[in-house]
């Protein structure tokens, strides 16, 4: 289970985050929606260990993930997807998913588990040796995923999936992300500007705004409280 | 008709060296985004160390893989203690996108004194392994000799290790990955920091080859401020601006034009313009196409 407590992070003088806690059990998917600036981002990249804590304690399981190297933090299972559809595009598909699982340094694992991410996602699998810019943007959030797959994670961090795709991606990368959770036991950080959509898919939704918790509870509460919905949802 | 087989002879041996030296100076660029001037200070060393093997232990074979493998130690190291604490310290705000190139910079002259220092007024010798005399064909001696097949040898048997070790191997791809995106590998668990001082080490053995041969090829020894390794290290950075400064294949093809072009002006225009030729190419190439012959706007590539 992820426990995050008081979390507080600040960019520089600008206090990004601002004594935050909540807790998401094993096998949940926790949806933290809010407006631009709201320190969605920011939770994220604290979580993986990209940017550094202020005050406050994470833990997941028994590992105290703040402070720690990003690489470090993939060794114990937790995987970040960053915004903007976190692929290389210099690199081929084939290569941006082998990435994800190099840690490992298991070849045989590493083919196999290829294998399943491609049968997740059949559209990567017939363009394994395409140059990754080559491909759409549902295909390189896709790939994202695929590769964050690669590496055989318990707890999964997603920085926006949707941003920039067409209605009809987005619902498919959500039940997508929704299918995983549940096939897989994941436990599931989802970051989203698009509330609604992430609402339909989360057991639980966490409300940011301005960098502290506005409103927390079930998905389906949170997407039905009509203060919830007018103040900070926007629909 | 002999005059200019030779001549592009002559231009493809030294253009390869070039390009050794070119390569040094993108694996390093790629990996830290820095211009390591202090490469030829560090190939100069490795000749010395090479030099210094030769001499007790009288093989060639047994001094040149020793070489490299001390420029690759002294490469790591420079990355490990001086660069990496640099970096994590420097900005990039203003003049402090200078820091590292100014300080590579003072790590060749430091290398240099130190050279002087521990060597003095001696001379490191490596002379060629072969015989450097021509081939004859039909009754004349043509540029081409068992040591320039040599060198040609050496230098593609290089490129062709580097080339699987880039495309084949997962040292290749965390390398590849790491320098077009650090943060995405370090979220694949990539340990960039690893891999970065792992580019400076491939770089640091590529720079003590062309070292080496450049010196084989020349005057045969090495002292602590030859101007033999000036050029050398200007050679390769104009080789590798040629490029497109990002990729492999543009530091050879890079290497391989140049050093035809300057065997050209040695041959038919004057030896004395083949320095100023060299930034002469420089400044043509930035200011008509400062992306590389080969380098493509906007995209990169392996």
């Amino acid at each position: 289970m992820l426990k995050i407590e008081n979390l507080t992070v600040d960019h520089g003088a600008i206090r990004a985050l601002h004594a935050v806690s909540f807790d998401v059990a094993q096998g949940q998917l926790a949806a933290v929606i809010g407006a631009n600036g709201a320190g969605k981002t920011t939770l994220l990249r604290t979580l993986s260990g990209l940017n550094k804590a202020t005050e406050g304690h994470a833990h997941w399981g028994d590992h105290n993930i703040l402070h720690s190297k990003p690489e470090k933090l993939v060794r114990q299972g937790i995987s970040h997807v960053s915004e903007g559809k976190s692929v290389i595009p210099e690199l081929t598909v084939s290569e941006n998913l082998e990435l994800g699982s190099l840690w490992r340094r298991n070849r045989k694992e590493s083919a196999q588990t290829k294998n399943e991410v491609i049968d997740l996602f059949p559209r990567l699998g017939e363009r394994l040796s395409q140059r990754a810019d080559t491909l759409s943007g549902g295909e390189r959030q896709m790939l994202a995923i695929g590769r964050s797959i690669m590496s055989k994670p318990k707890l999964l961090l997603l920085d926006e999936p949707s941003l920039g795709l067409a209605p009809l991606v987005i619902e498919q990368i959500f039940q997508t992300i929704r299918d995983l959770t549940t096939a897989m036991g994941l436990t599931v950080i989802l970051v989203e500007q698009n509330a609604m959509g992430a609402l339909k898919i989360a057991d639980i939704g966490i409300v940011l705004n301005l960098g502290s918790i506005a409103a927390t509870g079930s998905a389906a509460a949170l997407k039905d409280d009509p203060a919830v919905r007018a103040a900070y949802l926007g629909f | 008709m002999f005059q200019f087989l030779n001549t592009l002879l002559i231009g493809i041996t030294s253009g390869s060296i070039y390009s050794l030296m070119a390569i040094s100076i993108v694996l390093v660029w790629r990996s830290t985004r820095v211009i390591n001037f202090a490469a030829g200070g560090l190939a100069l060393a490795s000749s010395f160390v090479g030099a210094s093997i030769l001499e007790k232990t009288g093989s060639f074979w047994i001094a040149l893989p020793l070489a490299m493998v001390a420029g690759a130690v002294f490469s790591a190291f420079i990355e490990y203690f001086f660069l990496r604490p640099l970096l994590k310290r420097s900005g990039d705000k203003g003049s402090e996108i200078f820091l590292p190139i100014i300080a590579t910079l003072g790590l060749l002259g430091i290398i240099k004194a130190i050279l002087s220092y521990v060597y003095g007024d001696e001379i490191g010798y490596l002379p060629p392994p072969l015989s450097d005399k021509g081939f004859i064909v039909s009754g004349e001696s043509i540029a081409l000799s068992p040591m320039r097949l040599l060198i040609l040898g050496i230098v593609l048997l290089l490129m062709i290790s580097l080339t699987l070790i880039f495309q084949r191997t997962n040292l290749g791809l965390s390398l590849r990955a790491s320098s077009f995106a650090p943060e995405i590998s370090r979220l694949a668990g990539i340990r960039v920091d690893l891999i970065r001082t792992a580019g400076w080490a491939i770089a640091g053995a590529a720079g003590a080859t062309a070292g080496i041969l450049q010196t084989t090829n020349g005057s045969g020894s090495v002292s602590p401020d030859s101007f033999e390794f000036i050029l050398l290290l200007v050679f390769g950075f104009v080789a590798a601006v040629i490029g497109g400064i990002e990729s492999l294949v543009g530091a050879v093809i890079g290497g391989l034009t140049l050093g035809l072009i300057l065997a050209i002006i040695l041959m038919y225009v004057g030896g004395s313009l083949v320095f100023i030729a060299a930034f002469v190419i420089l400044i043509v190439v930035l200011l008509v196409r400062p992306q590389g012959i080969i380098g493509a706007k906007g995209g990169r590539r392996a």
